[in-house]
């Protein structure tokens, strides 16, 4: 996988190249070194250093109290993090594979996202939890899905999807200030993809589109690993004679939706790239978003979603290849696209 | 025993008052639903009185607890103000929630009450997190954790008792086991004979206490709360009593008997400790008397405040999803 960061927004000093699991542990060092209220608990994120690496070295900067293992528990520790955070800590809970938040819904649905809410703003429940998603690395059904529509789908949960070093680092740290529950999905194919980062703790506000490059043909809005798919496929467009712009929402929730319509406004195209299955899917909702504004009435083509199959994950490689969408793919969808109008 | 039974007036008049002020809050609550002035749905801990009251009384004012569906008792044993959750109760802009919450969402993080919760062991993780909260902070402060025998065959207790026990958190997990999760009895939800008897799973301690003896409540549970304090974990509390209402308004008693609710009706626990303090020459019946009538008169004045309030406010209903940053 190529690594390609062409965020507009990023600043330009104070930068070396790292990679993205070393990105979101400086965020976490960082975020430690500035608060004591910040902790981190999850499976394995001690001496082990976590399953894919990201704690590394945290547990032997900052101790075992601070970094703490946990055994597999995960919806006593996500609850843990929900009571830890009320009582004034700001939690950092690591799930090892998004696929087992599954063990923990009741406390990220019916507790963390409503308290504040059910308890008319009386109290809140400022804590992240990170958590590795998609496909790509042969874990099969329960181990690389693409969980995050139903997050968005849960009013007082916000959504984080990094899909750069840059943007890891930057959003993590936002997540780590928010005074809410923040489910912060990591995409474990981008661990080891590198990037410009900042040495300085500098945040990337929650809700703001990334805009990865401008194009007159066509817009594609991508999120996670597909954004990188989709500058690689973008460059294979502009030597087909197609010009296309990528934007990336980067957090679901709160949605940035206004540089989306406004480039879909004016190429009059839209490809929408997710990994997760397309049935209900997020993309989905930025097709309505879409449709129900005057953006509508500059389309040139029909609003097109490139998405994964409405299938598990399967094992075999060339099967799992084939169930999400891959940079030729994205190169199909586009000149078909552009055949339609 | 570490601690003294309340053997004080002012502690036994206090724990007689707490104990009524429930009773004449949820006697209220029931008659506001039947008489259709109240909307939703709600459940009564009558005649589990002692154990919200024996407990509460084990705490400080700076401890926390976390509650259950079931929880009018424990809001008011850890000192919310009666209107305010009164005012939930009926719908009001100046209830705990403002109308969002409602019977089992009623907290007051000012008084160290960090929720009721309506799913059952909801609140048990989040009282070990608050715990660990405490422990990482250096604090000694204590959490304690209400739940239902029901919630002890929830997969959060056996997770969150287990995560307290290896890191020795200062919480108490206080079961009040009423016999019935809903209809289920505990006779068909355990094959143990005691919640209390899974602490040695966890390596912890386990007490079983007649739950409806509001001064064996309060000395199982002032016990533990030390244990916590001093940094040796947590204990497993179980309170045997029973709740003399339905598990809710849909409730109509088909699997129990009616003598099985006299039985228990007969063990009364504000009875129970009217008699012992007299007994004693704690309070004489005309100081008993004056308790039932506070009780009372607390009751009517939050009824009659809580009317009175301005309904809860549909204009801004979105400004509470998210926490401003």
């Amino acid at each position: 996988m190529t690594s390609t960061t062409l965020d507009p927004g990023a600043p330009t000093a104070g930068e070396r190249d790292l990679t993205y699991s070393e990105a979101v542990r400086e965020a976490i060092g960082q975020a430690m070194e500035a608060d004591d209220r910040v902790f981190m608990l999850g499976e394995d994120i001690g001496v082990y250093g976590g399953a894919f690496g990201v704690s590394g070295d945290l547990f032997h900067r900052f101790g075992g109290e601070r970094i703490r293992d946990t055994p597999i528990s995960e919806l006593g520790i996500v609850g843990a993090a929900v009571g830890a955070a009320l009582a004034g800590m700001r939690p950092i809970v690591e799930i090892q594979f998004s696929d087992f938040t599954n063990q923990a819904m009741d406390q990220i649905v019916n507790q963390a996202a409503k308290i504040h809410y059910m308890l008319g703003g009386a109290a809140s429940v400022p804590m992240v939890l990170r958590a590795p998603l998609g496909s790509g690395t042969g874990a099969a059904a329960q181990h690389s899905q693409s969980l995050e529509a139903w997050f968005a789908h849960v009013p007082g949960l916000k959504v984080v999807m990094p899909a750069t070093p840059a943007d890891a680092k930057g959003l993590l740290l936002s997540a780590i200030d928010d005074p809410n529950p923040v489910i912060f999905l990591e995409h474990k194919l981008l661990y080891r993809t590198s990037g410009p980062v900042p040495v300085e703790p500098l945040r990337v506000p929650l809700g703001r589109t990334a805009v990865h490059r401008r194009g007159a043909d066509l817009t594609v809005v991508a999120t996670g690993v597909m954004v990188s798919r989709a500058l690689d496929a973008a460059a294979v467009l502009t030597d087909e004679g197609v010009d296309v712009s990528v934007l990336d929402p980067r957090t679901l929730t709160p949605l940035d939706d206004a540089p989306i319509l406004e480039d879909v406004s004016r190429t009059g195209r839209a490809l929408l790239v997710q990994e997760a299955p397309g049935h209900a899917g997020f993309t989905a909702e930025i097709a309505a978003r879409i449709t129900e504004s005057p953006t509508l009435y500059r389309l040139l083509a029909p609003v097109r979603r490139l998405s994964g199959l409405d299938a598990p994950i399967p094992y075999a490689p060339q099967l799992e290849r084939a169930s999400v969408p891959q940079v030729d793919d994205i190169v199909d969808a586009a000149l078909t696209l552009m055949k339609e109008s | 025993m570490t601690s003294a039974p309340l053997a004080d007036a002012g502690r036994a008049r206090h724990a007689l008052l707490t104990m009524w002020t429930i009773r004449r809050f949820e006697e209220a609550v029931d008659d506001l639903f039947a008489r259709g002035l109240m909307h939703g749905t709600m459940h009564l801990s009558i005649g589990q009185e002692a154990s919200a009251t024996g407990a509460c009384m084990a705490l400080r004012s700076d401890d926390a607890i976390t509650s259950t569906h079931r929880g009018h008792g424990h809001c008011i044993g850890k000192g919310a103000d009666l209107t305010r959750m009164m005012a939930e109760l009926l719908a009001k802009e100046t209830g705990y929630c403002r109308g969002r919450g409602g019977s089992m969402h009623i907290a007051d993080v000012a008084t160290g009450n960090l929720g009721a919760n309506g799913i059952v062991a909801g609140g048990i993780p989040i009282a070990t997190g608050a715990a660990l909260a405490y422990q990482l902070r250096g604090e000694d402060r204590v959490v304690a954790c209400f739940f239902g025998d029901g919630a002890a065959n929830e997969g959060a207790f056996h997770e969150a008792v287990n995560l307290a026990a290896i890191w020795k958190l200062p919480v108490v997990f206080i079961c009040e086991n009423n016999k019935y999760g809903m209809s289920f009895s505990t006779e068909k939800s355990m094959a143990v004979a005691h919640v209390a008897d899974r602490a040695s799973a966890y390596g912890i301690p386990g007490v079983t206490v007649d739950g409806n003896d509001v001064e064996a409540v309060h000395a199982a549970v002032a016990d533990a709360v030390s244990r916590a304090r001093s940094g040796a974990g947590p204990t497993l509390v179980e309170n045997v009593t029973y709740r003399w209402k339905g598990h809710s308004k849909s409730d109509k008693n088909l699997y129990r008997t009616k003598e099985e609710i006299a039985e228990w009706r007969a063990l009364d626990p504000i009875v129970r400790f009217e008699a012992v303090v007299q007994e004693r020459g704690l309070l004489d019946e005309a100081a008993v008397q004056a308790v039932r009538d506070e009780a009372m008169q607390a009751m009517r004045e939050a009824v009659r405040a809580a009317n009175a309030a301005p309904d809860a406010d549909p204009s801004d209903l979105l400004d509470a999803v998210f926490a401003p940053a």
